[in-house]
């Protein structure tokens, strides 16, 4: 009976010292979405059992290697205890009316988290290798950042033109795939202003660890300030054909692989690339013209540049103006 | 050469090999692609292919698996010109940057792992039973070691060959896991950059190929460690001479080799960016290299299901008398729950694969969305097996954890019959889990919930078990030398793996946690604790039994006290940034994120744990022959293994025994649970 006591007593002090520990570390990024209010009260609950349920097991464990133990000189074996019917039967039931409350909570938690506002905003994001590009079907703009107001529901209507990939804001907690073929939803109330990283977190080629997008949480007013600012220089763009093409390769998310100011990444940085002399893989050179632009947007496996040999660019669908206007802008990258 | 020692003569043809099977292949490269490149697919794969020739040639000559894995190149060749020769016809493409076409390498692989088959032996008598020729029923195994590198028939045999190939895996998934590990101990890319080159893959690709690798490799591993264990294990404790199929079971091994020598060759073959997982439509995009890794997991999950379709058939034919099911020893329990999951689920994952396969060779649409296709449904059946599989993993490492408590608590084992039925509920509630990897997938949403309630009701059978253990030690006089120690490592270690279950089966927080650190940290926990060290354990506790000598106690407990501390910090840092915001599967994080310092701290915990295992392999070899001499009952056990000398006599009983008592009734003064038909002494 002894030995009872003071398992029970030691299984609440470490149960709780368990708790308390991780509780004061911090285990979880800070808290951005209202989504991640019942998230976090989920995961409290696990943390919860995690503490009493390694107390429980590792108390009496420990407990018995050290008062149990053989000691010097001592022989034969252990208590002759063949089981206790009773206490299985005890720790069989009572663990499986936890799980079931816990799975109760666990759709509770999940139903809080898809709470639907019929006043979101819909944002259209498409994926692809390795890059998010974002659409404001409302105001009619494209971004490569995701800008959003705070305090208001969006719902990302999201599509992937290759692979799957997933959007992960850590701080928002939720993460959903966005799948080739079909529309998955992601619906999220930012609460903190502040910048963000969205991080692709489904395996999606050999730069998946380089597939992030930024996000911007901020108020209303500037948000409605971000927009007008989009119209007017997409307004702008539209007026010439390098503004076009400017307007082509961000809602394309080309960018995200080729620098505009000469440094590396994915492909070939565009600054001084048109007219200049391209080395191919196959050791030969070309000039890069028009028609190699407009072959290595539509073919790009047709020729590649020496040392892109291992990237896979995808091809893109252009009209025959698009990759003019596309072209144009090219030619304003000196 | 004649006069050296086998292992010092394989070693120094290892080098002659590789040199002449690199320069091969670079010659090969060099004249399909005119002109000369170091790191060529080729030179890598020949060097592989004459490395492993010339090792075996020197160690035991040109028989068994020498002749096996020269069968299978010849094979592979010939089966690649032959598609090639009909693509020539047909007027398609004959060669490529990886020599062959895809399907030339695919069909050839298939040829070449037949052709293995042919040259080790593994058919021969079946070959002669189509002829009307009889054969004996068991081959007299040649003496020494060398009957341990051809067909043997002797589920002993078998039982150590499963087992040291299984360890050679071991090895090189995680000399894999050490190359990616070093590139992530600091942010950025250090040495697996962009412009890195080898084998047709850039810093980034090699990433992936080592990681998804690493994944494949230790899976296959384990399969094979798993069956180690239980073949040499189950006939000794059923107290059957045999396994029931002794070809069958010879077939399962040896299907096994060249499976493993076509997942190795994935990395050389451009490797595959995908994971173990394999997700279409990434997997319908990379190299030739993922067809090598489909093909090799499905070759092995032939070894999975023969293998346990023998082992069913033994427990339930080849009982000694008396041993009623619930009279088996406990360990039985857990490898008939194992066997039948792999018997019936394994089909699964050979089959979405092979759907990739066809997808890629003959443009079908089964994932391809453009054409009606779902990449979805991959998952589904992907996971319908690779769920189940990690039961099928852990569960006969549970079982030599509840076999091993009662001998060292001298104690019986507590509710023998709630931890039996307990294997057996995990196994069956283990079916209807699967899409609990999917919760964030796009699946239809009202899948999750359903998911979730059966996902948590694997913690009550898990609960049963660690409940009954520690019920087990209570009260008992716990002695603990090394296997022991490994036993209550491996509680420890899979607790941490099944508290960490739950938040990723309750969907919300699974909504944060999926494809991030904190999966890893806890797959790793559940596979350490379920497999690693049981497996450790068991090696430790059966070694006297195969040869007679035990392992060194101070080294097993060095290897211990290392991995176990090193363990535990490698992956509560996993899990303590996965919650942070690291992602699984990343070759490269952002410094701004602040994880530089615990990856380092995770790096060096890697190193740590391969030293140990270093060290576990000297002790394990060196004690084959300098181990202290250990024929008698070493470990004061009931098992009926330990009732006759070791090492194990050819057909084990030389007497039949009959199971008069219970396995576990250590305490009970003048109990006894087998008793051989010719009284003898001891017992």
């Amino acid at each position: 009976m002894r030995h009872f006591v003071i398992v029970g007593i030691l299984v609440i002090a470490v149960a709780a010292l368990t708790y308390v520990g991780l509780d004061t570390v911090g285990l979880m990024p800070i808290q951005a979405s209202a989504q991640a209010i019942p998230v976090d009260w989920m995961w409290n609950l696990n943390v919860i059992a995690i503490s009493f349920l390694f107390a429980l097991i590792i108390v009496p464990l420990f407990y018995s290697l050290l008062v149990f133990r053989r000691k010097k000189g001592e022989t034969g074996d252990g208590e002759h205890i063949e089981g206790n019917t009773r206490l299985e039967i005890i720790w069989t039931v009572i663990p499986l009316f936890v799980v079931l409350t816990f799975a109760y909570l666990g759709a509770y938690s999940l139903g809080e988290t898809r709470r639907i506002d019929p006043q979101a905003m819909t944002i259209n994001v498409t994926a692809r290798q390795f890059a998010f590009a974002f659409e404001y079907p409302e105001y009619g703009i494209t971004s490569t950042e995701l800008y959003l107001p705070v305090d208001k529901q969006v719902l990302l209507s999201m599509t992937s033109t290759d692979v799957i990939h997933s959007f992960w804001v850590p701080e928002f907690r939720i993460k959903q795939d966005i799948v080739p073929g079909i529309t998955t939803e992601y619906r999220i109330t930012p609460t903190e202003e502040g910048s963000y990283t969205v991080r692709c977190a489904e395996l999606c080629g050999a730069s998946h660890a380089y597939m992030l997008a930024p996000i911007e949480v901020v108020s209303l007013s500037e948000f409605e300030g971000w927009v007008g600012d989009r119209l007017v220089e997409a307004q702008a763009a539209a007026q010439t054909p390098e503004g076009r093409g400017e307007a082509l390769t961000k809602q394309n998310a080309c960018i995200a692989c080729h620098s505009l100011d000469g440094s590396a990444g994915q492909g070939p940085t565009w600054k001084g690339l048109y007219g200049s002399q391209v080395t191919l893989s196959n050791g030969s050179t070309v000039t890069a013209d028009d028609a190699f632009m407009a072959e290595s947007i539509l073919e790009p496996q047709a020729k590649i540049v020496a040392g892109y040999e291992t990237v896979l660019m995808p091809a893109y669908e252009f009209t025959e103006e698009q990759i003019a206007d596309i072209i144009a802008y090219l030619q304003t990258l000196k | 050469m004649k006069n050296m020692k086998p292992v010092w003569r394989g070693l120094l043809l290892l080098l002659i090999g590789a040199v002449v099977g690199y320069a091969v292949g670079l010659g090969l490269d060099a004249f399909i692609g005119g002109r000369i490149d170091f790191v060529a697919p080729l030179g890598g794969l020949f060097a592989l292919l004459g490395a492993a020739v010339a090792f075996f040639l020197g160690l035991v000559g040109y028989r068994g698996i020498t002749r096996g894995l020269v069968f299978q190149v010849i094979g592979t060749l010939v089966g690649g010109f032959f598609v090639t020769g009909i693509r020539a016809l047909m007027g398609l493409s004959t060669f490529g940057g990886f020599f062959f076409t895809e399907p030339a390498w695919v069909f050839g692989a298939l040829v070449g792992v037949i052709s293995f088959l042919v040259g080790v032996g593994a058919l021969t008598d079946w070959f002669k039973w189509a002829k009307g020729e009889e054969t004996p029923d068991h081959h007299d195994d040649p003496e020494g070691f060398v009957k341990y590198f051809g067909v043997s028939l002797d589920h002993k045999v078998i039982g150590i060959q499963y087992t040291i190939t299984s360890i050679v895996l071991l090895g090189v998934g995680g000399l894999f896991a050490l190359i990616f590990r070093t590139e992530l101990a600091a942010s950025q890319l250090q040495f697996l950059t962009t412009t890195f080159k080898a084998f047709d893959q850039n810093g980034l690709q090699f990433y992936n190929t080592l990681m998804s690798l690493h994944g494949m490799v230790m899976i296959v591993s384990i399969l094979l460690g798993i069956a180690g264990v239980m073949n040499y294990l189950i006939p000794m404790l059923l107290g059957a001479h045999d396994m029931a199929f002794p070809r069958l079971n010879a077939f399962s091994y040896w299907i096994a080799v060249p499976a493993a020598v076509l997942l190795l060759s994935a990395l050389f073959l451009g490797g595959f960016d995908t994971g173990w997982t394999g997700y279409p439509p990434l997997s319908t995009r990379s190299p030739v290299g993922i067809q090598m890794f489909f093909l090799g997991v499905f070759v092995a999950g032939w070894s999975s299901i023969l293998g346990s379709l023998n082992l069913i058939a033994t427990t339930i034919r080849m009982r000694a008398k008396g041993m009623s099911a619930f009279r088996m020893p406990i360990f039985v329990w857990a490898a008939i729950a194992t066997s039948i999951i792999s018997l019936t689920a394994t089909q699964l994952i050979g089959l979405s694969f092979q759907m990739v396969m066809f997808q890629r060779l003959f443009d079908m649409g089964f994932f391809d969305a453009t054409r009606g296709g779902n990449p979805v449904l991959f998952q589904h059946l992907f996971w319908f097996y690779s769920h189940p599989a990690v039961y099928v993993f852990v569960l006969p490492g549970l079982g030599v954890i509840s076999e091993l408590l009662p001998v060292f608590a001298r104690k019986p084992l507590f509710g023998y019959k709630w931890i039996a039925m307990s294997s057996l509920g995990i196994a069956l509630v283990g079916f209807l889990v699967w899409a609990h990897h999917m919760f964030t997938s796009g699946m239809n949403e009202y899948l999750r919930v359903p998911f979730m309630y059966s996902t948590l009701l694997v913690a009550v059978p898990t609960g049963v078990k660690f409940f009954s253990w520690v019920a087990t030690l209570w009260k008992g006089k716990i002695t603990t030398p090394t296997p022991m120690l490994f036993v209550l490592g491996g509680i420890i270690v899979f607790l941490l793996g099944g508290l960490t279950g739950p938040p990723n089966a309750t969907v919300s927080t699974d909504l944060h946690l999926h494809d991030t650190y904190f999966i890893v940290g806890h797959f790793h926990d559940t596979m350490f604790g379920g497999y690693i060290f049981p497996f450790f354990a068991a090696l430790y506790y059966w070694f006297p039994k195969a040869t007679g000598r035990r392992m060194s106690e101070k080294l097993g407990k060095l290897h211990f006290w290392i991995m176990t501390p090193a363990f535990l910090v490698m992956t509560l840092s996993m899990m303590r940034i996965g919650l942070l915001g690291m992602r699984r599967r990343i070759a490269d994080y952002d410094p701004m994120l602040g994880f530089d310092l615990t990856h380092l701290i995770t790096t060096i915990a890697g190193y740590l744990i391969f030293t140990s295992v270093v060290i576990f392999l000297y002790n394990f070899f060196r004690s084959m022959k300098h181990g202290e001499e250990a024929e008698g009952n070493l470990w004061n056990s009931r098992s009926p293994e330990w009732q006759v000398p070791s090492p194990m006599p050819v057909h084990n009983y030389d007497q039949a025994f009959e199971v008069v008592g219970e396995p576990y009734d250590y305490g009970l003064e003048g109990s006894r649970y087998v008793e051989f038909a010719k009284s003898k002494k001891g017992n």
